[in-house]
């Protein structure tokens, strides 16, 4: 048994539960929404949350309930909720499981959301390559607008909540919320700048609110056992209830663990993860995601919540947590990531269009044992150069693999740029020139 | 990587068909959204259904149902990876390349599959039967590495798995080895 109380993954843990509607109706499901909506002031629900301190599990980290305070109050034409369900960040696999293991956790959870916020309809925007997770919500948005959970007058209550599934058609950026919200809207996933706000110019220009999967699943849990509940679990004030950290890379059990914020990352990779797939000790990790910086052994006992890793000099993030072993080469694994962003930049600012393209090219020069000491600096510059001039994150995003293992690994670099030079020194036309 | 589905087509506009053979559905769709355009991505996916992928009929026909140029229906099926402008083998395959995948062996996965099939990503077999594509993560990084086959996920890849999923598609045209719903880590099976 686990020594954790599991929130989230509890029911799909069961043996037998299969997600359908009656399963999760055995272990309680629906009855958060059951003694709340109509019961409890929607904006009491905002305060629940506010008072849980549940912040966004999609990366970013922003209290939910203060998001959804940004709604205007006065407001009376539509308002949506979109699911951010576009779950693509490298080394993150938790909202998958959420949503073919307990989608109707996630539904209650949405509806609770949309209760709260005066939302009639909720778009789930599930990255598109996930068919399976797709049909197996638009099944269970049938079993439950058959049941009255969905639909008009839901549970004769006079409140109507819609919720409808859209397949995104791949592409990473789309789980930038104001991206999400262009392709929603049959376009380019460019994201938007910034103010206005989605809570005030969201989808169709309405006010909107875009959560994570994560981030609305635990709102059931929240509504039904209090917020204090949730308050007390994890690394109270700041990074309150558990986390779905989702573990990869050099382990001998990858996989999805649910644990209070605040658990050391040497605790979920070498108690729950099972440790080093090898004998050969860590090297690096990464504790939140591709868009995370990379952090060194010295960083095992970093608590995993907001403020710890921040403090650390990386982030929390998505709750991604990659591990690599020692002989891993860190130039390689930068580059490898600096590929993905490279194929990911949407184009729209220049910095990250042009910049992804040059680090891309720098950084494969330098495996490739063609590079110079030159190409540090060029790295380095246009790394200052992307963070912070784009408009959405994805510019700070793409920089962090290559500006935190040049931080911590720069030998490796020195390394292969003097290999490099080595090389060149025996080419015969360098011989030749020398003369 | 050239992704093999990314060019257009040489198909000629005009043609009709996605309106008689889809009608109810096209409506069901469009009855999702206040605005039209919404139903964009929805309806390129049935086109590509219809046809394997976006041919520019279909495009040009999508544009008039949503009242769009087209223009503005090729620029949002370019943005998309899934969005194929030219056909593709019946079976698709898509190893995941990401770091995540390429730290267990990814890598391996893509040379074993260029030696069964003698094709390198972005190229189809001769009998049209499959296209290799090396992409960016697919979020199963803790059943890595992994695949994807048109709608399908196989994960924990080994040699043997691979040769055995090729094996059935080329003679079921299904596997299955499949993977999903998400698939358990070895320790924390429910009841295990």
């Amino acid at each position: 048994m686990p020594k954790h109380e599991l929130v989230l993954l509890k029911n799909m843990m069961q043996p037998g539960y299969t997600g359908s509607l009656a399963d999760y109706e055995k272990t309680g499901g629906y009855q958060a929404m059951r003694n709340t909506l109509g019961k409890i002031a929607p904006t009491d629900v905002t305060t629940t949350v506010m008072k849980s301190g549940l912040r966004g599990r999609g990366g970013a980290g922003f209290p939910t309930g203060v998001k959804w305070g940004f709604l205007p109050k006065d407001y009376q034409g539509p308002r949506y909720l979109c699911c951010n369900a576009d779950e693509s960040e490298p080394g993150t696999f938790k909202d998958r499981q959420l949503m073919e293991r307990d989608p109707h956790q996630l539904l209650e959870g949405i509806v609770l959301a949309c209760y709260a916020i005066g939302a009639q309809s909720a778009y789930i925007y599930i990255r598109g390559e996930m068919v399976l997770g797709s049909k197996i919500l638009e099944r269970a948005i049938g079993e439950a607008r058959a049941a009255g959970y969905i639909g008009k007058n839901i549970l004769g209550t006079g409140i109507t909540v819609d919720v409808w599934v859209h397949r995104g058609a791949g592409a990473y950026i789309c789980g930038e919320e104001t991206a999400l919200l262009e392709s929603l809207e049959g376009k380019r996933g460019l994201p938007r700048v910034k103010p206005p706000f989605p809570a005030t110019h969201g989808l169709y220009n309405k006010p909107t609110v875009v959560n994570n999967v994560e981030t609305l699943a635990n709102l059931p849990h929240i509504l039904s056992r209090g917020p204090e509940w949730f308050a007390s679990i994890g690394s109270p004030p700041k990074s309150t209830g558990t986390r779905v950290f989702c573990v990869s890379g050099h382990v001998k059990r990858p996989g999805n663990y649910e644990l209070p914020m605040g658990v050391t990352i040497r605790e979920l990779v070498f108690e729950h993860a099972g440790g080093m797939r090898s004998d050969k000790p860590l090297k690096a990790f990464i504790p939140g995601g591709a868009s995370a910086p990379f952090l060194t052994p010295d960083h095992l006992d970093v608590k995993l919540d907001f403020e710890s890793v921040a403090a650390a000099g990386s982030m929390l993030g998505s709750g991604g947590v990659t591990v690599m072993e020692e002989g891993t080469s860190m130039v390689w694994a930068a580059l490898r990531l600096m590929e993905f962003f490279y194929h990911e930049s949407c184009g729209k600012c220049s910095p990250c269009r042009e910049g992804s393209s040059w680090l891309v090219q720098t950084m494969r020069r330098i495996m490739a044992k063609r590079g110079q000491m030159q190409d540090l600096e060029t790295l380095t510059d246009l790394c200052k150069n992307i963070a912070g001039r784009t408009v959405c994150a994805f510019g700070d995003a793409e920089v962090s693999p290559i500006m935190s293992t040049l931080k911590h690994w720069r030998h490796e670099y020195v390394t292969l740029i003097h290999e490099a030079e080595a090389a060149n020194l025996i080419r015969p036309e360098s011989v030749e020139t020398r003369h | 990587m050239e992704h093999p589905g990314r060019h257009l087509s040489e198909e000629k506009w005009g043609e009709k068909v996605l309106k008689e053979k889809y009608g109810k559905e096209i409506e069901e769709i469009l009855s999702r959204y206040p605005v039209k355009r919404s139903a964009l991505i929805p309806l390129l996916y049935l086109a590509q259904r219809e046809h394997g992928y976006v041919t520019e009929a279909a495009m040009t026909e999508i544009a008039g149902l949503l009242k769009l140029t087209p223009p503005q229906v090729y620029e949002t099926a370019t943005f998309y990876t899934m969005l194929n402008l030219k056909k593709v083998g019946t079976h698709h395959i898509q190893v995941c390349k990401s770091l995540m995948c390429a730290l267990v062996g990814s890598d391996t996965v893509i040379g074993w599959i260029k030696t069964k099939l003698g094709i390198a990503p972005g190229e189809t077999t001769a009998d049209g039967l499959f296209t290799l594509t090396a992409v960016e993560c697919l979020a199963a990084c803790g059943t890595a590495p992994m695949m994807q086959i048109n709608d399908d996920y196989y994960e924990r890849l080994t040699e043997e798995k691979v040769d055995k999923i090729l094996a059935d598609l080329r003679t079921n045209g299904t596997s299955p080895l499949k993977s999903g719903p998400y698939m358990w880590p070895e320790s924390a099976k429910p009841g295990a």
